[in-house]
C-alpha cells in the first residue's frame, strides 16, 4: 500500500475544490485534489445556462464556460489530482497530521497529510424527505439528475412534467423541458413565495406560460410501472393538505427541486459539529471546523446560490490552510461569535477575529422589502430594498470596522430590521 | 399620462425589483437597480424583449454525448423556437472548443460551443 504526503488535499473536484487546489498550489502548498468522478467539473459541467461568473469574472458566462476556465487553470499549474478516487475515511492522528483513505482503481492509497479542504458539495432531498406517500414507478427525478440526462447525455427523461419545488434547479429545468420540446404542467411550491431567484421564476416560467402553484403540495404520486399523476392539494398555514381541495395532474415524469443538504458523510464521523441551520459545519473565519486543519467550502459548507461564492470559500480555505501550517494552527485567539438576530436564518462564519476583512454569507428566514441589513456593534448597516430567502445576502467586513468593538465583546449580531 | 409597474430585472442573478415609470409608451424612470444594466433591461423588455436561447446538441466521437450552446447574443422572444428547431437537425464532430460556431447567422447572431468536446 502506498503513503503518500502532501501539505493539503483537496477531497471533491467542483468549483470550490478546483478553486482550492489552484489557490493552495499558487501558495506554494504541496496539493492534491480528490474526485470520485470520472471528470473534473463538478455540477456546472451540467449548467448551460447563463449567471455565472458575474462576480467572480464579471462576466456572464453559462456553467460549462464558467468551470472550464478553472480547469484549464488547473492543468496549467499542473495541481496533481486522482479521478475515480473514493475518500474511504479519514483518521485524525494529530493537529498536522491526518490519513486519508482513499480507493481508486489502482488500489487503496493512503495520503498523509497537515491540512483537508473538503468540498463535496452538496446532495438533492428526494420524495422520502417531504412526505409525499404513493407508488414509486419510474419516472420520478431530482431536477440534478434530470440535468445531467439532458444536457451531458442527450436523454429527454420524459413529456409530460410536473416539478415539485420551484428552488433555481427545478425553474431551469422547467425551461429546458419546455425548450426541448415536453410539456411542463405545473410547478409545485408548498411556500406562499418561489425558492428561487425571482430572475429564474421570470426567464424560465413566465417566459414559457408554466403554471407556479404556490401554497401547493404533491401528496400523492400514482403509477404502476411508469407514473400515470400526481395527486396535489391547497396546504394551511402549516403546511398540511386541506382536505377536499384535492386534484390530480396527468403526467409521465415528476422532478424533484426541493433543495439540498451540505453532503459531509466522511466528516460526520471524524465528529465535526453541525449547525443545524445550514447543515454544514461550524466554521471560523477561515471555514476552519472544530477540528484543527480541517476546512469546507462550496456547497458543502452552506448552500450557495451563486458558484461564484463556492470558489471565493475555496480560495479561503487555501489561504487558511497556508496560515494553519504556517503557524501550526489558526493563530488566533479571541474568536467573537456570529449571532443571528432578527429575520436571520442562518449565516456563515460562526465566528469572526476581527484580525482581517472578512465575507458574511446569510439568508434571511421570510421576505421582507425595504429593510436595513446590519451588525449594531459594529456600526454597520446595509439598505436593501427586498431581501429573500433564495437569495444570499453576501456583504464585506473591513478589518477597520472592528476597531470601535471593546476587547471584551465575544460576539456580533447580524439582524434584519424594517427602515 | 404615466403610470407605474413592476419588473424583475434577469441580467443577473442579483434580481433587482425594478420601479418602471412608463410615460406615452416610453420609460422615463427606473429605480431599484443596482446597476445601469437594470435601465437598458426596463426600456426592452418594455419595446423588444431579448433572451439568450441555450441548449445542447449532439455530438460524434466526442469525450462527451453532446457539447452545450447559446446564441452569441440575445434574441427576439419571438425568434426562440426558430433556434431551437435550427438545433434539432444539428450534429457536430468533435473535437469541439469553446467558442466554436455551431450554427451560423440566424435570427441576427450565431449559435455558439460553450463545452469542449475532446475527441476520443
Amino acid at each position: 500500500m502506498k503513503t503518500l504526503e502532501y501539505d493539503t488535499v483537496v477531497i471533491g473536484g467542483g468549483p470550490a475544490g478546483i478553486a482550492a487546489a489552484i489557490k493552495a498550489t499558487e501558495l506554494g502548498l504541496k496539493t492534491i485534489l480528490i474526485e470520485n468522478r470520472d471528470l473534473l467539473g463538478g455540477i456546472p459541467l451540467q449548467c448551460v445556462h447563463t449567471g455565472f461568473g458575474l462576480h467572480y469574472f464579471k462576466e456572464d458566462l453559462t456553467g460549462t464556460q464558467f468551470v472550464t476556465r478553472l480547469l484549464d487553470k488547473l492543468e496549467k499549474l499542473r495541481v496533481e489530482y486522482l479521478l475515480k478516487a473514493h475518500v474511504h475515511s479519514i483518521e485524525y492522528l494529530d493537529y498536522d497530521k491526518k490519513l486519508v483513505n482513499v480507493v481508486t482503481p489502482q488500489g487503496v492509497v493512503r495520503i498523509l497529510t497537515k491540512t483537508i479542504i473538503y468540498t463535496t458539495g452538496a446532495r438533492e432531498r428526494h420524495l422520502y424527505e417531504i412526505g409525499v406517500v404513493g407508488d414509486r414507478p419510474d419516472g420520478v427525478y431530482t431536477a440534478g439528475e434530470a440535468q445531467t440526462l439532458m444536457d451531458i447525455y442527450g436523454i429527454m427523461p420524459g413529456r409530460e412534467v410536473v416539478i415539485i419545488g420551484s428552488g433555481d434547479v427545478g425553474l431551469i429545468m422547467a425551461r429546458r423541458f419546455a425548450l426541448e420540446g415536453a410539456k411542463v404542467k405545473a410547478v409545485i411550491e408548498i411556500l406562499p413565495y418561489p425558492g428561487g431567484l425571482m430572475r429564474n421564476v421570470m426567464q424560465c416560467l413566465r417566459d414559457y406560460n408554466i403554471p407556479l402553484l404556490l401554497g401547493h403540495t404533491v401528496v400523492k404520486v400514482v403509477g404502476k410501472k411508469r407514473v400515470e399523476k400526481v395527486i396535489v392539494a391547497k396546504v394551511d398555514e402549516n403546511f398540511k393538505p386541506i382536505e377536499g381541495t384535492e386534484f390530480e395532474i396527468p403526467c409521465d415524469t415528476v422532478v424533484l427541486s426541493v433543495g439540498l443538504r451540505p453532503y459531509l458523510k466522511v466528516l460526520e464521523k471524524l465528529g465535526i459539529h453541525i449547525d443545524p441551520a445550514t447543515g454544514g459545519p461550524v466554521v471560523n473565519e477561515y471555514l476552519e471546523t472544530n477540528i484543527p486543519g480541517v476546512f469546507v467550502a462550496g456547497n458543502a459548507l452552506v448552500v450557495n446560490d451563486l458558484v461564484d461564492y463556492a470558489v471565493e470559500q475555496g480560495e479561503l480555505a487555501a489561504e487558511g490552510a497556508k496560515v494553519f501550517i504556517e503557524n501550526k494552527g489558526i493563530p488566533t485567539k479571541n474568536w467573537k461569535l456570529v449571532e443571528k438576530g432578527r429575520n436571520i436564518r442562518l449565516v456563515v462564519p460562526h465566528a469572526v477575529s476581527g484580525e482581517r476583512d472578512v465575507i458574511i454569507y446569510a439568508r434571511v428566514a421570510n421576505p421582507e422589502r425595504n429593510v436595513y441589513v446590519q451588525i449594531p456593534e459594529l456600526g454597520f448597516r446595509l439598505f436593501s430594498y427586498g431581501v429573500r430567502p433564495a437569495e444570499m445576502i453576501w456583504f464585506k467586513l473591513r478589518k477597520d470596522m472592528f476597531s470601535k468593538l471593546g476587547a471584551d465583546v465575544n460576539k456580533i449580531t447580524l439582524e434584519v430590521k424594517p427602515r | 399620462m404615466s403610470k407605474e409597474l413592476e419588473l424583475t430585472c434577469i441580467i443577473c442573478p442579483a434580481s433587482c425589483t425594478l420601479k418602471v415609470t412608463v410615460e406615452d409608451n416610453k420609460v422615463i424612470k427606473v429605480e431599484g437597480n443596482l446597476c445601469p444594466r437594470g435601465v437598458e433591461f426596463a426600456k426592452n423588455e418594455l419595446s423588444n424583449p431579448v433572451r439568450y436561447v441555450m441548449s445542447v446538441v449532439k455530438v460524434r466521437e466526442g469525450d462527451l454525448p453532446t457539447v452545450s450552446v447559446v446564441t452569441r447574443n440575445p434574441v427576439p422572444k419571438n425568434c426562440i423556437w426558430q433556434v431551437m428547431e435550427a438545433l434539432a437537425k444539428v450534429e457536430v464532430e468533435a473535437p469541439v472548443e469553446i467558442g466554436d460556431v455551431i450554427v451560423k447567422d440566424i435570427c441576427g447572431t450565431d449559435i455558439i460551443a460553450t463545452r469542449r468536446a475532446k475527441k476520443i
